[in-house]
């Protein structure tokens, strides 16, 4: 492959530490379903299985399993984990939904994020979780499943195309947009990732990631909160979104705390400006908190 | 019995009807009312209608029923709707492992307590012969973990043997 990363060395500080931590492995993390119980209890649970599990601390119920996850064991089996990476629990938790609110998951399967969103919830509301993939689709089936969440309503079709009716025509109070994207930030979970990589691709993506995100703010009321969020560090796929949405004017970037420690999004690509407002999404990269890459914006639906 | 198994992608063109409230509102033959849902978890594992309450049920293909936490016009046509939650198609009427895991531990009859060796074999698919005084037909299979019991999924006690009927997507051996 050719040196992918090295593209992103006029962006990242302490480029060779960055580098170094892409080639590490990712260590598995898991995720304490609230919806079938407790943390405390879930950590109990995993003691008497022998499990060790080590709290991650920006996040309350996420665990990091140093040891390699077996995957048949009581607590597993009872859907009181679900194993998630650390990075991808950043979005739901950004995005902060709350009991009884209209929720949708854009780009849902494998799930992960559904049933967080699920659980933030109380399991009470409406989740519409959506993807094109069918296979995709029975994976995030047997996830809501065994996790329990019982307010997700599951469509199959292209987020870019989604429609409200059969959930009564109504728009969402919040929408996650974890959008299909190159994946170079999975690289420490799947080494192989970059070596399909090409521009071509990263171009042609990013024109369906303006489309669901441009959906998603259609799709969400006034006063509404949309968080967008891709595993890529290409600017392309994440602050070039993020300024193409700006320029419809019916949305604005907002600040959001989050105690990972994180970049701001970057306003020049070679040698383009983006909107001066994409500074407040977050880059999260490998080598400051042990993680894997990922990128995140918060948006206010603004008409 | 392992048409608990719902994540098959054959399922994809049906659609989801609500269950009328009572009998009286049937207007599709053979499909069950809310009531005789909630009456159903009442009489055989003693779970109170109230636990129910902020669900509505809904019919999608002969006999499998969904619980869905909110309210949404019937009928719906998409892929899934809340939980599987149980088949009325057979005369005895039966609980998905889902159902079981999640609303179990309202229950106050008809539910069994195994050791951590019967759990496991009820897991990987077995079946064993157990003691059991009580009504014969599906059980909860519950055991204790972490300190406090914890339901597993559906065992079908007949002659003196409990019978698996944890679906094969789910089924483990540790």
């Amino acid at each position: 492959m050719d040196d992918v990363l090295a593209r992103y060395e006029p962006i990242v500080d302490d480029f060779e530490a960055f580098r170094a931590a892409c080639e590490r492995p990712l260590p598995s993390a898991i995720r304490v379903n609230t919806i079938k119980t407790t943390v405390e209890r879930a950590r109990r649970g995993l003691e008497e299985a022998d499990l060790a599990a080590e709290p991650v601390e920006w996040h309350p119920g996420l665990f990091r399993l140093p040891e390699d996850q077996p995957g048949a064991n009581w607590p597993y089996t009872h859907g009181w984990i679900h194993g998630q990476e650390e990075v991808s629990a950043v979005p739901a938790a950004v995005l902060e939904p709350q009991p009884g609110e209209r929720v949708w998951d854009a780009c849902a399967a494998p799930g992960s994020k559904t049933t967080q969103l699920a659980a933030l919830m109380d399991d009470s509301g409406l989740v519409v979780a959506t993807d094109n993939n069918l296979g995709r689709l029975s994976a995030l089936r047997s996830n809501t499943e065994r996790l329990g969440a019982t307010c997700v309503a599951v469509t199959n079709e292209d987020a870019r195309n989604h429609s409200l009716k059969p959930f009564g025509g109504m728009e969402y109070d919040r929408a996650l947009v974890d959008v299909p994207c190159s994946c170079e930030g999975t690289i420490r979970k799947n080494p192989d990732t970059l070596e399909e990589w090409t521009l071509d691709h990263v171009e042609g993506i990013s024109g369906v990631q303006k489309g669901i995100l441009t959906r998603a703010i259609k799709a969400t009321r006034e006063g509404g909160t949309v968080v967008y969020s891709t595993c890529t560090f290409a600017p392309e796929e994440n602050e070039a979104v993020l300024d193409h949405v700006l320029d419809s004017g019916e949305c604005r970037l907002v600040e959001f705390d989050l105690s990972l420690e994180s970049r701001p999004g970057v306003t020049e690509w070679q040698g383009r400006e983006f909107d001066p407002a994409v500074a407040q999404a977050k880059r999260i990269y490998p080598h400051h908190n042990d993680t894997g890459g990922f990128f995140v914006a918060k948006l206010e639906v603004t008409a | 019995m392992s048409d608990d198994d719902d994540t098959r992608a054959d399922n994809v063109s049906t659609r989801f009807d609500r269950l009328p409230e009572r009998e009286a509102d049937r207007e599709v033959a053979g499909r069950p009312s809310r009531e005789a849902v909630l009456d159903f978890w009442d009489d055989r594992f003693g779970v109170d209608p109230a636990v129910f309450e902020g669900y509505t049920f809904w019919e999608r293909g002969n006999g499998k029923i969904w619980a869905f936490a909110g309210e949404l016009e019937t009928p719906v046509d998409i892929e899934a709707l809340g939980m599987s939650f149980m088949r009325t198609r057979q005369e005895h009427w039966k609980p998905t492992t889902e159902a079981v895991q999640r609303f179990g531990h309202h229950a106050s009859r008809n539910v069994i307590d195994l050791s951590r060796s019967e759990a496991e074999a009820l897991l990987a698919g077995h079946s064993q012969e157990i003691e059991w005084g009580g009504d014969w037909g599906y059980l909860i299979a519950s055991h204790e973990i972490a300190g406090a019991s914890e339901p597993i999924g559906v065992g079908l006690y007949v002659h003196g043997e409990l019978r698996s009927q944890i679906p094969k997507g789910r089924r483990r051996e540790f």
